[in-house]
């Protein structure tokens, strides 16, 4: 094992997939000399020349409807959109040419883009660039959700996505960029579609995503304490979604605890409530509990942006409240 | 062009509040004082004083992720503005935009954004509620180079050319999108060739001489108040500073930014007030000791007001 932050993981993973197949390319604003807004991108430009990484003019919309262009004319393009806020401004190109082409064409056509994106609160970027927007496209069959929590996972799952032939959107958290964690050495792909229990427990499941799963997990450690097991599973990707392991988890637990940072309202976690409630409502000895932001914009100032993310405490009161 | 000593004065005064105001922010930033993102306007002055002294209370301006300038060119409080980027319940948003989310409505003032472009359809929306309202205001947008690579500056030149709308958009031209420079995002010189798409007309002019600016938005709002339409202006210019506090601007050299730096507009048209005996070095000096003092007096409001209460989180979401 390597110890990697979540941000070198990405552009291992980047790296590995450049050097193995030619056809793959990547594109964005300041992903080339600059590295990436966020250094994800650092050195690829060195490595594999403009021709390969290429700095676009902020024209989001040429961005991803050219990636769409190139992937069903045979390349890989890796687009990178800054900020998963301005997805809204090439949500054409992605909604409703590259999440349909296949199946308009009658099944004739492969789009096989990557579209790496930030998401999440915490650096105080206020209401237009610190969006959790992964529920839209949850939403848009044809698309692939994949939305990493740890640094061996994000370079597994990028590779996979990458090599997978569908349009997959791959959500970053800005706030987990620098943390560190064990890499496995060498190429490995973790399947899309496969979700991880991060941590055992018999009394409650805790389904977190992204940088939930983190508090979750801190969450987990202090009820630990107190002798209450917490199950954390986290799903990794959001479509395809794992159904059985969240559904085999429920089972032995009896209880179901949802988290996500992105609003409340026609979240994710409405989704997975869902599939419960249908599929697994025999198990159930409580009812499903949600923790996510309220429905508001993300505020800028200090106090309330933290009070907007949701936190150890919520999670571990909606625990409480059920176990 | 005929401006009262008054006037001009009043416009270098605007200059040095701004220069006081982002040297002032980048310094509080460095200090972790402040939290978020922040894009500062320090060598770009002249553009937003130049455009704003032609606007009256019923014009509108749009305005960009670095819109600091353009607030004070257009009238704001330094002190709400400054509360504002301190997250504080007495600035012009309760805290709750921060500084790429400055705005005052009731100023003429649709906002900073964070999403670039943006601006371009706003203001021309605002120009057709002018019109329609047949008060006789304009619109102005700003935005940079980078933005002109938009849909949205496509769309909103377009429809405010077939509309004839009161709308001037005012490209500041410094050359970069983040680390992009103009050379490598687009393959014309001038951005203003543009308008000839549009039927409308393009100017380019040096946005480092305030009244080059001044006097092309004259004309471009004697034009829009007369019902003839927008105008594209672009003004060559430059930042000093990074993209963002914080920016190791690996993509320009440091002679670069020392050439521009020669090339101030503020010391330009200090010395032309003075060489045209409008003003003395004396009286410029005590306007910018008046300057600093009322920038260190918005820092002080800043820091005195509080944070808003927890329990306007979900505040604002709706209209009552
Ligand atoms: C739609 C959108 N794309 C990308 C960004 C990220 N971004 C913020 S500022 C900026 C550069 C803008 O350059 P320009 O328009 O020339 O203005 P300048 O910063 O030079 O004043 C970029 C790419 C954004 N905020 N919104």
């Amino acid at each position: 094992m390597l110890e990697m932050t979540y941000s070198q993981a990405i552009n291992a993973a980047l790296r590995e997939e450049m050097r193995r197949d030619s056809r793959v390319f990547i594109l964005g604003e300041d992903v080339g000399v600059f590295g990436g807004c966020f250094g994800v991108t650092a050195g690829l430009y060195e490595e594999f020349g403009p021709e390969r990484v290429l700095d676009t003019p902020i024209s989001e919309t040429a961005i991803i409807g050219s990636a769409v262009g190139a992937a069903a004319a045979g390349l890989r393009p890796v687009p990178e959109i800054m900020f998963m806020d301005f997805m809204t401004v090439c949500m054409d190109e992605f909604f409703n040419q590259a999440a349909k082409m296949r199946y308009m064409f009658g099944g004739k056509a492969r789009v096989p883009l990557t579209l790496r994106t930030v998401c999440g609160a915490g650096l105080g970027a206020a209401a237009q660039h610190s969006q959790s927007l992964e529920a839209w496209f949850v939403h848009m069959p044809g698309v692939k959700v994949v939305m990493p929590s740890t640094p061996a996972d994000a370079k597994g799952l990028l590779a996979a996505s990458i090599r997978d032939d569908n349009p997959v959107i791959f959500i970053e958290h800005k706030m987990l960029y620098g943390i560190s964690g064990p890499v496995p050495e060498g190429e490995y792909t973790i399947p899309l579609g496969k979700a991880d229990i991060k941590r055992e427990g018999r009394d409650v499941t805790v389904v977190a995503t992204s940088a939930m799963v983190h508090r979750a997990l801190a969450a987990a450690e202090t009820l630990a304490g107190e002798g209450i097991e917490v199950e954390v599973v986290d799903p990794r990707t959001l479509v395809p979604f794992d159904k059985e392991t969240l559904l085999r988890s429920v089972e032995k637990t009896g209880r179901l605890v949802i988290v996500h940072e992105a609003v409340k309202t026609g979240g994710i976690g409405g989704e997975i409530a869902a599939i419960v409630a249908e599929e697994g409502f025999d198990f159930l000895d409580a009812p499903i509990k949600r923790v996510a932001a309220p429905f508001t914009p993300v505020p800028f100032s200090p106090p309330l942006e933290a009070a907007y993310i949701p936190d150890e405490n919520k999670i571990i009161q909606a625990i409480r409240e059920i176990v | 062009m005929v401006l009262s000593k008054e006037q001009m004065l009043d416009m270098y005064r605007k200059m040095q509040l701004i220069r006081e105001f982002e040297e002032t922010v980048a310094k509080l930033f460095s200090q972790g004082q402040i939290p978020g993102f922040v894009h500062l306007y320090v060598g770009e002055e002249a553009v937003a004083v130049g455009v704003c002294s032609n606007l009256n209370d019923k014009d509108y301006i749009a305005s960009t992720h670095r819109g600091h300038g353009h607030g004070i060119a257009r009238g704001a409080s330094v002190n709400k503005m400054m509360a504002e980027i301190f997250g504080k319940m007495d600035g012009y948003c309760k805290g709750k935009g921060g500084s790429m989310h400055i705005a005052d409505v009731e100023l003429g003032f649709l906002g900073a954004n964070g999403i670039v472009g943006a601006g371009l359809p706003l203001a021309a929306g605002a120009a057709f509620a002018n019109k329609y309202l047949n008060n006789n205001g304009v619109a102005v947008c700003f935005f940079g180079d980078g933005a002109s690579n938009r849909a949205t500056f496509h769309e909103a030149l377009n429809l405010a050319s077939i509309w004839k709308l009161p709308v001037i958009f005012v490209c500041e031209n410094n050359m970069y999108g983040i680390s992009m420079c103009q050379k490598r995002h687009q393959n014309i010189a001038d951005v203003a060739d543009r308008a000839v798409a549009y039927g409308i007309p393009g100017v380019s002019v040096d946005g480092n001489d305030l009244m080059a600016v001044y006097e092309a938005t004259a004309e471009a709002v004697k034009r829009a108040r007369a019902g003839d339409g927008p105008t594209l202006i672009e003004c060559k210019t430059y930042r000093y500073r990074g993209h963002f506090e914080g920016d190791a601007c690996v993509y320009r050299c440091e002679e670069e930014v020392n050439e521009w730096k020669k090339k101030c507009p503020i010391q330009r048209f200090a010395a032309r007030l003075t060489e045209m005996n409008i003003a003395s070095r004396e009286e410029l000096e005590a306007i910018h000791r008046e300057v600093k003092e009322q920038i260190e007096q918005a820092v002080e409001f800043a820091r005195q007001s509080p944070y808003p209460d927890v329990s306007e989180l979900t505040t604002d979401v709706y209209c009552d």
